[in-house]
């Protein structure tokens, strides 16, 4: 087995005890992320900076001074800011844009010694259920149905974050969620992945989509990485006024496996018309191992579920179409060439018809319009009534004692690449129904894998937990993730 | 609520993106479409909701209104299109 696809917990403890070096195993995920390219998960490489900071790490684990993720390989979805590294939110708009500052998430995952392989792609702005929104191209899924070499999607927005992790080139990577993009990818490439409690993150130095629903969280190939890497991340950041001032638990130390007489709610609406029949096996098969563990399993109901997205597609271009005035072509990033005579307008308009792509452009019109005169208080007002209701839903069951939701993550496995080209929007937006309303009501989520559907590809289930019960959510997913055992990785063809 | 052609300009007008005269039905299609779909949340008795504002029940934190920052010019503009003698540069605004 080599280096690069060890978990953080077994690399942590190897390198504890000497037995592997953090020059070593990053070079190991050097050599993957290379041999890697036909997945083209890594859009912008960083050797000289991995090396660095390896040595770094070396230095800090021979002191005896060294935090769990000290010496860990990690990609970096190119929505955080990362100094003199090119950072671009996979749009052209940004191109050439290299921050003069480093997020909040990086900086703190540096400062406790990981270190950074490259950036990966991503949906444009994260906007984007399949990665196919990306200035760079697609990032391509390692898994493949059975014998066919169709490409298929790793799902997005942190398409790339999911690919890179599940193709073992590096050990975990950074994901960002906005409605779905760190459990969906997860869920498609069967790997872990937890959108934290809103606020549980620092979001400074994240490119902005929507800021009342963006949250960062970790990629990683166990729960227990999961446990590990939020511990980093996490924590009260003044530099971001919506951030949490709550101590961080020691997330690890809450996987006690134990989750007898705990309260797992079944919500009736999750139940969709259409929804394939491996979908509703999986949930049935994850629901009784959550029982054989001794769960107590109730059936409960969300009445606003199906309003969710309806509410999320108004809130989120109406937030974005704010945050995405800031590009502008003045500042930084791209500016059109202007013929004779242009004028300041004619520069905006320039610049941003050739700066975002197709997908970013629609979001931020139909965030203009609901935003407009006359129609904001019918279409936005009214998206954020329908979310306070959706909260409370949640906080009714949450009250009536359920510790943790399980639901499917997504309502089908991978899909092709190119596959949902003639599909509306809307077509598209319907990959998001599970994992939304978790970002309307501020919960955290996670994704876990927990079997193969009859084309060979993960499935995921997702569990959802009380606000800031991070720990108590992912004890119920590793005792999930035991349950279902699973450990199937994609044949390597790449 | 559909969305015409003269409705996808003025609202590409708002918000500062071209979009060609030949996409324009195109893009009044897809709005209309979407538009549809979150007219579903019309179905909804939002009587007496007051609309959510915070994700989390809390009080955002103040800082002191003090300078904490500054004396970073090159560094703010290092990454402007065009910066000229410490400044963003743009094309002419006022006549």
């Amino acid at each position: 087995m080599n280096a690069n696809s060890l978990t953080i917990a077994a690399a942590r403890d190897a390198l504890r005890k000497g037995e592997l070096s953090a020059v070593d195993l990053t070079m190991s995920c050097l050599t993957a992320m290379d041999a890697g390219d036909a997945l083209n998960a890594f859009v912008y490489k960083t050797p000289e900076i991995a090396l660095d900071q390896a040595r770094a790490a070396d230095a800090r684990l021979a002191a005896g001074d060294a935090p769990a993720m000290c010496g860990i390989p990690l990609g970096i979805k190119d929505l955080f800011c990362t100094r003199g590294v090119p950072s671009q939110a996979a749009s052209n708009i940004l191109k050439g844009f290299r921050p003069e500052y480093e997020s909040t998430v990086t900086t703190r995952l540096f400062e406790a010694g990981s270190v950074m392989l490259g950036k990966l792609n991503m949906d444009e702005f994260a906007m984007g259920s399949s990665n196919e929104t990306s200035c760079y191209g697609n990032a391509v899924n390692p898994w493949r149905r059975g014998n066919d070499d169709a490409a298929l999607t790793p799902g997005g927005s942190s398409g790339g974050s999911a690919a890179a992790v599940a193709a073992d080139l590096c050990l975990a990577a950074t994901g960002t969620d906005t409605g779905g993009s760190i459990r969906q990818p997860a869920a498609f490439t069967g790997i872990v992945g937890i959108k934290p409690t809103y606020g549980r993150v620092s979001r400074w130095g994240v490119v902005a989509f929507a800021s009342s629903l963006d949250q960062a969280g970790p990629m990683t190939k166990s729960v227990r990485d999961a446990a590990i890497m939020l511990g980093a991340m996490a924590g009260h950041d003044p530099k971001d006024s919506t951030s949490a001032d709550l101590s961080v638990p020691d997330f690890e130390a809450a996987l006690t496996g134990d989750i007898r007489g705990k309260v797992i709610g079944i919500p009736r609406e999750y139940r969709m018309d259409g929804m394939p029949a491996e979908i509703e096996a999986l949930w049935q098969k994850g629901i009784a191992m959550m029982r054989d563990a001794g769960a107590e399993i109730r059936d409960i109901s969300l009445p606003h579920t199906k309003y969710a997205l309806p509410a999320y597609y108004v809130i989120a271009p109406a937030e974005a179409s704010s945050n995405l005035a800031r590009y502008d072509g003045v500042k930084y990033g791209h500016r059109a060439r202007l013929a004779q005579g242009d004028g300041i307008t004619e520069m905006y308009e320039k610049t941003r018809a050739e700066g975002f792509g197709a997908e970013v452009q629609r979001r931020i019109l139909v965030g203009t319009y609901v935003l407009s005169a006359g129609f904001y208080d019918a279409y936005y007002n009214r998206a954020r009534k329908v979310r306070a209701l959706i909260k409370r839903d949640f906080e009714t069951v949450f009250a009536e004692g359920v510790d943790a939701i399980l639901t499917p993550a997504t309502p089908s496995s991978a899909f092709g690449l190119g596959e949902m080209a003639n599909a509306s929007p809307v077509e598209m937006y319907l990959n998001d129904v599970f994992t939304v309303t978790v970002n309307l009501a501020g919960l955290p989520g996670v994704s876990v894998p927990v079997g193969l559907d009859a084309q060979g590809l993960p499935l995921g289930l997702q569990l959802i937990g009380r606000p800031w019960d991070e720990a108590g959510l992912l004890n119920h997913a590793h005792v999930l993730e035991r349950a279902a055992g699973f450990v199937s990785k994609p044949a390597k063809w790449w | 609520m559909s969305i015409d052609i003269e409705t996808a300009r003025k609202v590409a007008k708002l918000a500062r993106i071209r979009v060609e005269e030949a996409a324009l039905p195109k893009l009044a299609e897809q709005l209309s479409g979407i538009l549809t779909f979150m007219e579903q949340l019309n179905e909804v008795d939002v009587e007496g909701v007051e609309p959510m504002v915070s994700v989390t029940p809390m009080r955002l934190k103040r800082r002191a209104d003090v300078v904490t920052d500054g004396n970073i010019q090159a560094q703010v503009l290092k990454n402007a299109p065009e910066a000229r003698e410490g400044f963003f540069a743009v094309p002419k605004v006022v006549e």
